[in-house]
């Protein structure tokens, strides 16, 4: 490192400049979250009143909420965490339990690392051709299924991970008190992850929530409030699509609360999932 | 410390032999969870033969053609893929040339600059970025950014671009803020949050010793950067890129609302274009056509193939970082 003044001025402003850049960048993130975030909280709260709660999706024109779209939508996630939830911590397990280093397990490991990131426009395309075209008919069952499909990795993953941080002396020490493999998993392994666990189910449940590309042709829409998983269902990702882009003002209305509440819902849900993650740090 | 006085007495007896039944069921339990990770292998084997049957008929009407042509016409049913996997690969790339700088920056202000105190909320913050849904940064762009970028973008550009200048010729357009390089922004605020997560995360692997001896030498925290941190965590960071350009590839809804959905080539950075998510999500629902779905499908494929590559590549770098 030369010592002579004109480069040490030089060093001088590119550290300046370098660090004026991180702190541009970083307050650059800031300020599109706040935006996003003000925009939800300025466009929607006016539409957030009891009626949202009460009515089901108006004609054009006439009073409403989005009872049917927060009802069905509840439903399908909670069908499709069902799913994912007993999938992906079974594979889980058996990737961190059985699997370890072996061949298939890489390849499992590694596929499910891709089923993660690929689009999700694409599990809709699939679920389409297998649940929906065959029967001729939309429904909300396929939605759980596309949204299942889609959580079922992110568990995977998190279970996983949580489990190979488990010591080996707890499973060791289960093992000489004459427990077999099943019973030390179960009692032992998952009792002492379930924080871990649990954190990346809600991290799941946060991301299917505001899916919508998968739910476009699977579950459709429905007018009218509805319980039958069998038929179309109304869910809040595809009425906000819809209503968005609408020409009427109530029907935009509308859709930025259902934004909103969307929004709130899983950024709730992602921040309560981080403070579990955090307590077993602590202890 | 009673459990040890319990058990003592119980471990010097001679060991019960294991039961059939217990055997059976540790081995049905084993069998319950290889189950379970054959099925998510399975589920992807599904995803990629459901689109070759689904788009086979595309195939094999248009042959060739079907990926040269950016012709895209449901009432003549003639359909090409050029258009949609260029603005694809166009939207994703400029996304990835916005968020990679201010990705790096985030990371690097997070890992070596940030006063402690601040650090967990705004690491927090950042990452509350990449949970917000798909279709709400949808209408925000359209409804919010849009017009902002219109007024105070677009149109000074468009106005101070010199008539026959190549420059005028990228950046014509129809001045309602929608088009591709919208979505390009509004992809690289969506995919920034994961970058420079994984590159926080990398950034951390470096030794402690090595960074400091570099600073103890009298390094700047540039010269850090520059010469230590980033050589160090080279295959990895280009990992952590392709990952966000994997998002950005498939990204649909918002991408839908902000693009303008025009088929054919883009042909300025402020045009209309279309992706191939936001082609199969305007139109799959309504194609009752066989060959419009089954060429809908084909495009699927298509963003299947591309976004598999680009995955595997990234897993591959990550991974080859993390165990060396």
């Amino acid at each position: 490192m030369s010592t002579s003044p004109a480069p040490r001025l030089a060093r001088r402003i590119n550290e300046l400049v370098f660090l004026a850049f991180c702190w541009t960048a970083t307050a650059v993130a800031l300020l599109f979250l706040a935006a996003i975030l003000w925009s939800l909280l300025s466009q929607g709260i006016g539409g957030l009143d009891l009626d949202i709660f009460t009515k089901s999706t108006p004609a054009p024109g006439s009073v409403g909420g989005l009872l049917n779209a927060i009802v069905g939508s509840l439903m399908m996630c909670v069908v499709a965490m069902v799913g994912a939830v007993l999938v992906g911590v079974l594979a889980g397990t058996w990737l961190s339990e059985y699997a370890r280093d072996s061949h298939y397990g890489k390849v499992v490991r590694f596929l499910n690392d891709v089923l993660l990131s690929a689009p999700s426009i694409l599990v809709g395309l699939f679920v389409y051709e297998v649940l929906v075209a065959p029967v001729k008919g939309f429904s909300g069952l396929a939605g759980s299924v596309a949204l299942g499909l889609l959580a079922a990795p992110v568990i995977t993953r998190t279970t996983e991970d949580v489990l190979r941080l488990q010591p080996t002396a707890l499973r060791e020490a289960s093992v000489a008190l004459g427990a077999p493999v099943w019973r030390t998993i179960l009692a032992v392994i998952w009792k002492s992850a379930r924080g871990g666990m649990l954190t990346g189910a809600l991290l799941a449940f946060a991301r299917i929530s505001g899916e919508t590309a998968p739910l476009l042709f699977t579950a459709l829409n429905n007018q009218f409030l509805s319980f039958d998983l069998t038929k179309p269902t109304a869910n809040l990702p595809v009425v906000i699509f819809n209503f968005a882009l609408s020409a009427y003002d109530d029907w935009r209305r509308l859709a930025w609360a259902g934004a909103l509440l969307i929004a709130a819902t899983v950024l709730t849900v992602t921040v309560v999932a981080r403070i579990l993650a955090r307590e077993p740090r602590r202890s | 410390m009673t459990v040890t006085a319990d058990t003592a007495p119980a471990a010097a007896a001679p060991a019960p032999p294991r039961s059939a039944f217990g055997a059976a069921f540790d081995r049905g339990f084993e069998i319950l969870c290889f189950s379970a990770a054959t099925f998510l292998l399975t589920a992807l084997g599904g995803i990629v033969v459901s689109l070759v049957i689904g788009g086979w008929p595309a195939f094999q009407t248009f042959g060739l053609n079907f990926f040269v042509s950016a012709e895209w016409d449901p009432v003549q049913e003639i359909y090409g893929a050029a258009g949609a996997v260029t603005g694809t690969l166009v939207s994703a790339t400029l996304a990835l040339v916005l968020a990679l700088p201010l990705s790096l920056g985030i990371a690097i202000f997070l890992v070596e600059l940030c006063p402690p105190i601040l650090r967990r909320p705004i690491g927090t913050a950042v990452e509350l970025l990449a949970g917000i849904p798909s279709i709400v940064y949808g209408m925000w762009g359209l409804f919010v950014f849009a017009p902002w970028f219109a007024k105070h973008v677009q149109m000074p550009i468009m106005m101070s671009a010199r008539p026959g200048t190549l420059w005028e010729t990228i950046t014509t357009g129809v001045p309602n803020g929608a088009g591709i390089l919208s979505a390009s922004i509004i992809l690289a605020i969506m995919i920034l949050p994961f970058i420079a997560a994984t590159m926080r995360e990398l950034l951390l692997t470096i030794p402690a010793q090595v960074r400091e001896s570099a600073y103890g030498l009298g390094s700047t925290t540039f010269e850090v950067v520059r010469k230590v941190s980033l050589p160090y965590i080279r295959t990895g960071a280009i990992g952590a890129v392709m990952l966000g350009l994997g998002r950005a590839l498939g990204e649909t809804m918002a991408v839908t609302f902000i693009i303008g959905n025009a088929h054919g080539f883009p042909t300025s950075i402020f045009a209309s274009g279309s992706t191939i998510a936001s082609t199969i999500a305007n139109e799959f629902a309504e194609a009752t056509e066989e060959l419009h779905a089954a060429s809908l499908i084909a495009l699927g494929l298509v963003l299947f193939v591309i976004t598999f590559a680009v995955l595997a590549l990234a897993r591959l770098l990550i991974g080859r970082q993390q165990h060396t």
